[in-house]
């Protein structure tokens, strides 16, 4: 009795076996092409997957998509191909289990070349699929790598093609095999079609034809090549369209992360005058936070890893505000209005930071997953891929910023601060209790210093020096904004990002970040109050 | 009461005992230890943006001087680490070396990664006639007496990687992206590969030079600009970024979804080491060019792993769980292990006597062949493999040299280097 479901089970799982085992009977393809694939040569494997699209064979398929996941072994002496799949291998050829996996089974390794080969076939098989979406992702991954074998089947979708879209790319596609056409007619209206197309392998088709070696042109036919032309400048203009989106969304994202970075300091430095020379290592402490977090999901809540950030990130800000409020009650209160002192303090409370962290994690840096939503990206357009991770992190920045933005607009401790800021003796005064204002006020830029940790966590290098890269790029973004003011720092840091970004397209890293330094120190000589000043009669208090 | 009395008493006694005998022993055990032990140095970044690459070589050169002392040392005494730490930053080098020649009298040192850190360390050595054993292949133009070169010389790596990339097999290139971090030993390497593809005419409007400084991890406009040059014509990405910048920018590369059917990119500084923590199933395919790789199947190369995993374990090494190999590391392993056949050969660790017993030393290394020391020019003959990276931040062999290959110190790719002397020219003194 107590045995029954674990027999229903296996009942189950016989009749699973029964059912699979036939269909894998019926999956194997002829030996000699199998054998071709798997034992041959590279030479020989692009013939035999030349066949394989030929023959438009669904089995075809399947066993490219093992070849391509990985799942192929072969035992060479034997001829034998199997196909493993979590841990037990069927013979390629019979469809029959093999069990144990024999000795000397090896992994089939496929190169650069195998493998773009087996990944066009692949493409090319999957256009006659019943899925739209498997269908625009085969479109799309044939752009730029289909031959004249796939003609047919080419012609095959197409008839059959009714979503808009895809017919598109399909014609394309049949346009860049037709460039190869011996009639110069069909050339011609290939290269007329291929104008059409905003992908960049079409950029690289397009040049081939107009490429000269001695005194004779790789396309004869002067009309085409002339056409050609027409054609490379309609792709060319829809390509730079992508590539200014490109740079515009990097010059975005750097810009979020010098927001993010430069964000706690605008309320440390810019509200409170202190001059934070540990504000690198309260993001660095938030980084090692959310590294804390990550190893505490994998060990105890492995389930719920893809979505350890949404701890992280409260953690990040409670541990950084903490060693903030403590900085401040210990070291910095006692020196307010001393900036040289503050300034000294504080970068050797840096050292003693990364010192500790060095001690206590270890010197080198330390790994931070991504969890599996931030990999990858979305193509917006074929040459413009945008990463899942930036987007997040440029969401991010501006969902801090609406928080701190409401907590000084908002909240009472916002009016505090705002109040402390503009006159500390007057708000004494009317009975803030200024002290305490300014602890929490310096525990909250810490916090968000924080919260810059554990994004950048995500896309960069995390170790005791992280801080180090960001502190200067920090106080430049808030001196360049203008100090005391949370608007200017907004505009700064994008500006900064998008301008570093356009600069490091045209000349470079190392010259970028050089014109910055030189724009930004040229930029304080002419206006010290940066790009937006207090107005009133505190402004110099 | 009596007991606690008791208990209290005899802690105390016991620790003044301690104390008392620590002091007394102490000067002489290490007066003992100084004369029966030779001085080893070990200079590597342990900390800063090369300690990703440089803290297992350390680790690995401990594990060699563990496995020569468990077999009795050399010459009847035990080898004694002297490990310090130059924190990727390339003057504290120069003086990490003098102390450990002039303060610590070591008789060799194993260290270094960059090449700047080389440069800079070299004249120490050249003055005090210290020698070290360098592991990391490297842009070569150089050749000091007082310097053995166990990594790859520019005809041992980067320019088979560039001859595979243009046949047929590799992808057959047209253009050429050389990306490195902005020092000297990318700068030379793409100098050198820059006239060997002139020489094999590819036009400079097919090449693109760029770098980045040490530690830049913003690698979108790097990423977006190899798109848009790999639009004019089959594209192949040389990579020469150095240290923890190789993580941002493989994450970049994976996110941005360029794959390497499309554009390959081939390192000659990332192994098995650099890619741990990147997620390798969007990097598949990606190349990397060394003369070893964890992967190769040789009875070498698995008693090599087995060792170090033991010791990684044995030693709670970070990332012990899962122990990984590397071509530096192998080189490291294979310099100190022929330092010390030369010095049981020249019977002494005089640094003039062991250079001389260097030329000629053979060592079966862990990549599955038998690496021998040139008589003549200070770099290993060793064999050159390719790999594309796996799914699982391994590698999978796909070219390889025949056999070992002697390395060029002068690479003819650069003006004026046939009229170098292949050898040092430094006076060595040859004594048998």
């Amino acid at each position: 009795m107590r045995f029954l479901p674990l027999h229903g089970l296996m009942a189950v799982m016989t009749v699973c076996v029964a059912l699979c085992l036939p269909a894998s009977v019926l999956a194997a393809l002829p030996q000699a092409l199998i054998e071709k694939l798997a034992l041959g040569e590279n030479e020989d494997k692009i013939v035999a997957i030349g066949d394989v699209v030929t023959a438009a064979d669904p089995e075809g398929l399947s066993f490219l998509q093992s070849m391509l996941n990985g799942e192929v072994q072969t035992v060479a002496e034997k001829k034998q191909v199997l196909i493993v799949r979590d841990g037990k291998a069927v013979d390629a050829v019979s469809g029959k289990e093999v069990a144990p996996i024999p000795e000397g089974a090896e992994d089939l390794t496929l190169n650069n070349r195998v493998r773009r080969e087996i990944e066009s076939a692949a493409a090319a098989l999957k256009l006659v699929s019943t899925d739209r979406r498997a269908r625009l992702t085969a479109a799309k991954a044939l752009e730029g790598g289909a031959d004249e074998g796939m003609l047919p089947i080419l012609a095959k979708a197409l008839e059959k093609e009714a979503d808009p879209e895809i017919k598109a790319l399909l014609l394309i596609i049949q346009a860049s095999v037709q460039l190869k056409s011996s009639d110069a007619a069909v050339r011609l209206a290939a290269v007329k079609a291929l104008a059409g197309s905003s992908s960049s392998s079409t950029k690289t088709v397009l040049l081939d034809l107009m490429e000269k070696k001695g005194d004779t042109w790789s396309e004869p036919d002067t009309a085409v090549r002339a056409e050609a032309l027409i054609s490379l400048e309609a792709v060319e203009r829809r390509l730079v369209t992508g590539q200014r989106i490109g740079q515009v969304f990097s010059g975005a994202s750097l810009g979020s992360i010098l927001l993010l970075a430069a964000l706690g300091l605008a309320i440390t430095y810019g509200l409170m005058g202190v001059i934070n020379m540990a504000h690198g290592e309260l993001i660095m402490i938030g980084a090692y936070a959310t590294y804390q977090v990550q190893n505490f999901f994998r060990s105890h809540m492995a389930d719920w890893f893809n979505w350890y950030l949404l701890a992280a990130v409260p953690m990040a800000f409670i541990v950084s505000a903490l060693v903030g409020m403590v900085l401040e009650r210990v070291v910095i209160r006692f020196l307010y209005g001393r900036p040289l002192e503050t300034l000294l303090a504080t970068w050797g409370i840096s050292l003693m930071l990364i010192q500790g962290v060095r001690t206590l994690f270890g010197a080198q840096n330390v790994q931070v997953e991504n969890p599996v939503w931030m990999s990858g990206g979305v193509e917006l357009l074929s040459n413009v891929v945008l990463p899942y991770s930036r987007i997040v992190i440029i969401g991010f920045s501006c969902v801090v910023l609406l928080l701190v933005w409401l907590a000084l607009t908002r909240t009472r401790l916002g009016l505090f601060v705002r109040g402390v800021t503009q006159n500390r003796a007057i708000a004494s005064c009317m009975g803030v209790h200024t002290a305490r204002v300014d602890t929490w006020c310096f525990g909250l830029g810490s916090g968000i210093a924080g919260l810059a940790g554990c994004a950048l966590s995500q896309i960069g290098n995390v170790g005791p020096d992280l801080g180090q890269s960001y502190i200067v790029d920090s106080f430049m973004v808030v001196v360049l904004g203008g100090v005391g003011q949370l608007a200017g720092t907004v505009y700064a840091a994008l500006g900064l990002g998008v301008v570093n970004k356009f600069l490091e397209g045209w000349a470079g890293a190392v010259i970028a970040k050089i014109i910055v330094l030189v724009f930004i120190i040229i930029f304080i000589q002419k206006r010290p109050q940066g790009l937006f000043a207090l107005k009133g009669r505190f402004a110099d208090a | 009461m009596k007991r606690r009395h008791f208990l209290k008493s005899f802690t105390v006694g016991a620790a003044v005992a301690s104390a008392l005998s620590l002091g007394a022993l102490q000067p002489a055990a290490a007066q003992t230890a100084a004369q029966n032990t030779i001085k080893v140095g070990v200079l590597h970044s342990l900390s800063g943006t090369m300690a990703i690459s440089e803290t297992v070589l350390k680790d690995v050169t401990l594990m060699a001087i563990d496995e020569i002392n468990a077999k009795g040392g050399l010459l009847g005494k035990k080898l004694e680490p002297v490990v310090v730490d130059p924190a990727s930053n390339w003057p504290l080098f120069a003086e990490k070396a003098r102390q450990l020649l002039s303060q610590d009298k070591v008789a060799v040192t194993f260290g270094c990664w960059t090449s700047v850190s080389r440069k800079s360390v070299l004249p120490v050595f050249e003055e005090l006639n210290g020698l070290l054993f360098y592991p990391v292949q490297y842009e070569g133009e150089e050749l000091s007496k007082n310097v053995f070169y166990t990594g790859a010389a520019p005809n041992q790596q980067a320019i088979p990687a560039v001859e595979y990339l243009m046949s047929k097999e590799g992808g057959a290139a047209k253009r050429w992206v050389l990306l490195g971090t902005d020092y000297v030993y990318p700068r030379t390497t793409n100098k050198i590969l820059r006239a060997f593809l002139k020489s094999k005419g590819v036009a400079d409007k097919d090449i693109d030079e760029k770098y980045t400084p040490f530690g830049h991890s913003d690698y979108q406009t790097i990423v977006a600009d190899v798109k848009k040059f790999a639009a004019g014509g089959k594209t192949a990405v040389i990579s020469t970024i150095n240290g923890d910048s190789n993580v941002p920018f493989y994450k970049e590369l994976g996110n941005q979804g360029l794959k390497a059917t499309d554009v390959p990119v081939v390192a000659f500084s990332v192994g098995e080491e650099e890619l741990r923590g990147v997620d390798t199933k969007p990097l598949v395919g990606h190349l990397a060019a060394w003369n070893y790789f964890m992967s190769i199947k040789a009875p070498a190369n698995d008693a090599f792993k087995k060792k170090w995993a033991a010791y990684a374990k044995a030693k709670k090494l970070p990332g012990a769980d899962k122990p990984l190999t590397n071509d530096p590391m192998e080189a490291a392993y294979i310099g100190i292990n022929m330092w010390a056949q030369a010095v049981t050969k020249a019977k002494t660790t005089d640094v003039d006597k062991v250079i001389a017993a260097m030329g000629g030393q053979t060592f079966t290394a862990p990549s599955g062949i038998t690496s021998t020391m040139d008589p003549k020019n200070h770099h290993l003959h060793k064999a050159v493999f390719i790999g594309e990276v796996k799914a699982d931040g391994q590698f999978n062999v796909v070219w390889k040299t025949k056999g070992p290959v002697k390395a060029q110190p002068w690479s003819p790719f650069i003006a004026g280097n046939d009229k170098k002397k292949d050898e040092p020219d430094g006076k060595t003194v040859i004594a048998k």
